[in-house]
């Protein structure tokens, strides 16, 4: 570790880590006993939403994608409530405050009820094992991203109590798609953070960036396959918009959420975005070098480019989101299943073949460099082998209709017709 | 397994209220999991007895009644009523009015393709964006039309023997603006999603119909061209002069939602075409023959058919000397094109009877009327 990033003054403002444990040190002095734990949750709960939970979920994650899918839909997004319509999220979470949360008659009451509250809970604990800076995290467990893919597939369960309980149909093929798709998308997720871990030796995300920064390579070059998979999976379990199947507006009204109003939905609808904002700080911390950037976090500190970084992953959400159309369900669990885990495999094998020649070789660090190389190739090259052997013909669909200049009866597929491209 | 856990199909009803029936439309389906094993449409939430209350009423001012049809191809509902009342009366429209008509009725073509593109991605889950940006583009005919017309939805513009008013001398610049523009953005849209693997495996093969069940079903329009039949009214029965212009009609390859949809993206390509072939040569001379308001036609009945956006829209009118019509009929295509639903969506999954629905391009105010 460098010996210029790690000061242990408080006012070291690189990293807020030093900052707190000094505070909770003097507080522990000062306060009887106990006292200073509630204390600093209440500081620490002030400071994390000022710092992080303000402008991500609220400026980013309600505000900035809305401005953003506006932009794209060239319309101009929200821009009448406060300066440049900042204060939208505000007055939305006023307006669903204030909106009667219906149930339905036949609805399972306790489980409706419990089901928003449930899933929020496990998006809070994510971010425990997150690392902000060098010092900044709140629980540095040795097993992070095993907690991390446990953690995040509660709400799996939360959902599907959701769908149940509204004793509505379309919930209930909200639900039922909920499940199978993630059960699909946790193997090859899994599989891909293999990969990953395979080459980092390490299961702690600290470690993580460590490495990435000791080596001084990202891990996406390294694992493009992984990064490829971890991203796909992640839409798919968050539900956002290639894979949104769970609340496909236009096929089942709003899936699970079909039947939630006022702040039961507004609970789902926040939570969704954190957990968004989760698997970006994820994404960021295992494949994009978390906290570090090329020596610049000695200057910045870590914790301002960690959620730079984070809201530029999550803008890639965003920018899916505005652009592409939804498959379907059959085609979502084909491509798990048929695509995404063979590769994972392939990528598996690839990875301990390497990590092994590392070690019995001894060879020199920088032999990750030519790793990269070959991992991108060999990326590429699975991908458009793959495809190809499962029947993907691009040049064989026509994307224009013929053209016939006079009115006739049925023109056979061979007679082609003009300008048929 | 099959054995083992046993599963029975529940009726699903999606619809009148559902975000993706363009209207209060219902189909009530069974479904056995995902899967679609029975398909039932129920239809006249919206009916409003149109072709009765036509009989009231005298034949000018019948025309608002059709533009409240399909209210997305004013239009050319207009244009069909007002052949068919012509044939039966026996009136000729000057050059200019025949002009003005054809270029209405393709800036509308247009207009309403523009609207079933854009719902169409809408229901295949690209959220939105298709959508607005074909609002963007369509909001433009609709100025057009509020130039000559003064409305922009129900333009109640077309008038036996003519056309209600002459083109404003601003017209003619703001639509070459708008011919210059529309390719450009066709092939935006082309660009965003013909190419775009995950559309293409929504809509390949989705509510495919052979030539022969098309015809069988007596589709018409985008349906039955997607088909690969070359069937159009402008081509084969040409009113309002279409014989002068050169166009082509485009076809499709297997009948399936995505022939449907490139087969529109060309439509529209072509439709500039016309109307640009149609303003060069713009013949000057009155846009309207004298009609008396209280037109009595001799007795008889005529059915004037146009190729409307989606399809063959016919009128039938009997008249019995009387000022308003004995009785008056609508041929109304995308009643006839949802016949075909059934067909389409059994075996398929609840997503795809979305997407085939969406590929029909209804109109619930023609379905019901």
């Amino acid at each position: 570790m460098h010996p210029f990033l790690i000061t242990d003054n408080w006012y070291d403002l690189r990293d807020l880590g030093n900052l707190s444990g000094r505070l909770l040190e003097l507080l522990d002095d000062a306060l009887p006993f106990g006292l200073v734990y509630v204390l600093a949750a209440l500081i620490g709960f002030a400071a994390s939403f000022l710092i992080f939970v303000l402008p991500s979920q609220l400026i980013v994650g309600v505000y900035g994608e809305r401005k953003l899918i506006g932009r794209i839909q060239s319309r101009y997004g929200p821009n009448r409530v406060g300066p440049f319509g900042l204060l939208q999220p505000v007055a939305d979470a006023i307006k669903l405050m204030q909106k009667e949360a219906l149930t339905p008659k036949t609805a399972d009451r306790a489980l409706m009820y419990l089901a928003p509250i449930v899933f929020v809970a496990p998006c809070v604990l994510l971010f425990a094992v997150i690392p902000f800076g060098p010092n900044m995290v709140f629980a540095d467990i040795p097993v992070a991203i095993l907690y991390f893919l446990a953690v995040s597939s509660i709400p799996v369960l939360t959902t599907f109590m959701a769908g149940w309980s509204h004793n509505n149909k379309y919930s209930l093929f909200g639900a039922m798609r909920v499940v199978a798709m993630t059960i699909s998308y946790e193997l090859p997720l899994v599989l891909g953070m293999l990969g990953v871990v395979l080459f980092t030796g390490t299961l702690a995300l600290q470690g993580t960036v460590l490495w990435q920064k000791e080596l001084d390579i990202w891990l996406v070059f390294l694992q493009p396959i992984a990064f490829a998979i971890f991203f796909i999976s992640a839409s798919a379990e968050l539900n956002r918009t290639p894979t949104d199947i769970a609340e496909a507006e236009s096929e089942i009204v709003a899936g699970y959420l079909t039947e939630y109003s006022g702040m039961k939905w507004g609970l789902f609808y926040g939570m969704d975005i954190g957990y968004a904002i989760a698997a970006a700080a994820f994404g960021v911390t295992v494949f994009l070098g978390g906290w570090t950037l090329f020596g610049l976090e000695k200057w910045v500190p870590p914790w301002i480019i960690f959620i730079g970084k984070t809201h530029l992953f999550y803008f890639l959400f965003i920018w899916t989101r505005g652009t592409l159309p939804r498959l379907r369900i059959d085609q979502l669990m084909t491509f798990a299943w048929k695509f995404m885990l063979p590769i994972a495999l392939l990528n598996l094998a690839l990875v301990a073949t390497e990590r092994m020649f590392w070690i019995e070789q001894e060879a020199d660090d920088s032999i990750v460099y030519a790793f990269a190389i070959i991992n991108i190739i060999a990326a590429a090259a699975a991908v458009y082998g793959w495809s190809r052997a499962l029947g993907y013909r691009p040049e064989e669909t026509p994307l224009r209709p013929r053209l016939v200049s006079e009115a006739g009866g049925f023109v056979p597929l061979e007679s082609g017709g003009e300008g048929a491209t | 397994m099959s054995g083992l856990i046993k599963s029975e199909p529940f009726t699903l009803n999606i619809g009148p209220q559902h975000p993706s029936t363009h209207g209060v439309f219902r189909i009530k389906v069974k479904v056995d999991g995902e899967r679609i094993v029975d398909a039932e449409m129920v239809m006249g939430y919206l009916h409003r007895a149109m072709e009765k209350l036509a009989e009231e009423r005298t034949y000018t001012q019948n025309i608002p009644f059709t533009d409240r049809t399909d209210y997305l191809a004013s239009m050319s509902n207009n244009l069909g009523y007002v052949l068919a009342v012509e044939k039966l009366a026996g009136i000729n429209v000057p050059e200019r009015g025949n002009a003005i008509r054809v270029i209405m009725a393709e800036l509308q073509r247009i207009a309403s393709h523009c609207m079933a593109v854009g719902a169409f991605t809408n229901d295949t889950g690209a959220w939105q964006t298709p959508v607005m940006w074909c609002f963007r583009e369509r909001e433009r005919v609709l100025d057009l039309f509020e130039m000559t017309s003064g409305a922009r939805l129900t333009c109640n513009y077309m008038r036996i023997g003519g056309v209600a008013f002459d083109l404003p001398k601003e017209f003619e610049p703001a639509t070459r603006r708008l011919l210059a523009d529309l390719p450009g953005f066709i092939d935006e849209i082309e660009g965003l999603l013909v190419g775009n693997e995950i559309f293409l495996a929504r809509t390949r093969g989705v509510g495919a119909l052979s030539a022969e069940t098309a015809t069988n079903f007596s589709l018409s329009g985008p349906m039955l061209r997607g088909s690969g039949i070359a069937w159009d009214i402008r081509k084969a029965d040409p009113y309002c002069g279409y014989e002068k212009y050169d166009f082509q009609i485009p076809i499709g390859y297997q009948g399936d939602a995505f022939d449907r949809f490139i087969v529109r993206l060309e439509e529209m390509r072509q439709s500039v075409k016309i109307v640009q072939q149609a303003l060069d040569a713009l013949p000057g001379g009155p846009h309207s023959t004298q009609v008396p308001l209280a037109l009595r036609p001799p007795a008889g009945e005529a059915y004037a058919r146009v190729e409307g956006p989606r399809g063959e829209l016919g009128y039938y009118v009997v008249s019995d000397e009387g000022p308003s019509p004995y009785r008056f009929h609508i041929r109304p295509p995308s009643f006839i094109n949802l016949s075909a639903l059934k067909e389409m969506t059994v075996g398929g999954t609840v997503a795809d009877a979305i997407v085939v629905l969406g590929s029909i391009d209804i109109v619930v105010g023609e379905i019901d009327r």
